[in-house]
């Protein structure tokens, strides 16, 4: 899918024409650069390499000033691959927010916040006891049975337990573009998209 | 300029709202749809709070007989009209729910002079 890197701005409110409240995401995406092209010949498979926000020289590798030397760009922090691009893209090329238009389905990548160590409630969405007398005092939120007992005799892998939460590549999937702002670089998308402000996020068609 | 700002701007309907503050008696203009047909209707009543920023809202508060009707609306909403300020009132605090416990002559609240 066609697409760009962004960076999440935040949130806010807007009114549609109806008149209804929408909350809405600002995505700044764009403008990429094309640091390489992909080719059937060369690499057995077709797609573009598009580089994100600049970067200082001393904090690049001379092999990475090298690759974007080649596109006669300045470093770039982020790079990424998209394949199916319309038209020809060469090397050097800028690809801007223009590539989406209004009511367009988007989908969204980031990296969703940390939540830290978590329980089964939070993490995997379990119910909990459900009950706070009949006994219960101290295990409202607990996971309850983790199998049976004499056969198998042991925990099944992959069993969900509490641990590590958030901090993982969610993708969203669906998300209305409701409008394009081209002269700063600005998508205005329906909901929310994973991750912090200013993480940035992958915007495919 | 912040991108947020730029976002709101481009969606703000131009319509400037009177400055005004909790205690301030106002009536707020707000359009009604009902059916295809739509009308203005006007909500007179003392403002209890204000909040948020730029999507912020703001509560009037009015007795109707002997109840009491709240109303939320938010600052940017294009179903209002226009906003008359009736009386500016004197309360020390921003948000004065006291008033939700006082009736009759209690409930009164002093005028501010304006200068």
């Amino acid at each position: 899918m066609p697409g760009l890197i962004g960076k999440k701005i935040g949130m806010t409110s807007v009114f549609s024409v109806e008149g209804k409240n929408i909350p809405c995401t600002v995505i700044e995406a764009g403008p990429c650069v094309v640091t390489q092209v992909r080719t059937m010949d060369v690499d057995g498979y077709e797609s573009v390499q598009l580089g994100y926000e600049d970067k200082k020289e001393k904090h690049t590798t001379k092999a990475e000033f090298g690759h974007f030397k080649k596109a006669g760009t300045s470093p770039k922090r982020k790079v990424v691959e998209f394949k199916d691009f319309e038209g020809d893209l060469n090397l050097g090329d800028t690809v801007g927010v223009d590539l989406f238009e209004e009511n367009d389905w988007i989908d969204v990548t980031g990296i969703s916040k940390g939540k830290g160590f978590q329980g089964v409630v939070k993490r995997h969405g379990f119910a909990g006891v459900g009950q706070t007398t009949h006994g219960q005092h101290n295990r409202l939120r607990a996971p309850g049975s983790l199998g049976a007992s004499s056969y198998p005799s042991r925990v099944f892998k992959g069993m969900r337990m509490a641990g590590r939460d958030g901090g993982k590549t969610v993708t969203i999937q669906n998300l209305q573009v409701i409008k394009v702002i081209p002269e700063s670089n600005l998508l205005v998308v329906k909901g929310s998209v994973p991750g912090a402000k200013g993480s940035y996020l992958i915007v495919q068609k | 300029m912040d991108p947020i700002k730029v976002v709101e701007n481009a969606f703000s309907t131009g319509v400037e709202l009177p400055e005004f503050n909790a205690g301030d008696t106002i009536t707020v203009h707000y359009k009604i749809k009902e059916g295809n047909k739509e009308r203005v209707q006007n909500f007179r009543g003392v403002v209890i709070q204000k909040k948020g920023g730029s999507t912020g809202t703001f509560t009037v508060r009015k007795m109707s007989g002997n109840i009491g009707v709240e109303r939320i609306f938010p600052m940017d909403s294009p179903f209002i009209e226009q906003i008359d300020i009736n009386k500016y009132g004197k309360v020390r605090r921003a948000r004065i729910f006291y008033l939700r416990e006082l009736t009759g002559k209690k409930a009164r609240i002093k005028e501010k002079r304006q200068k």
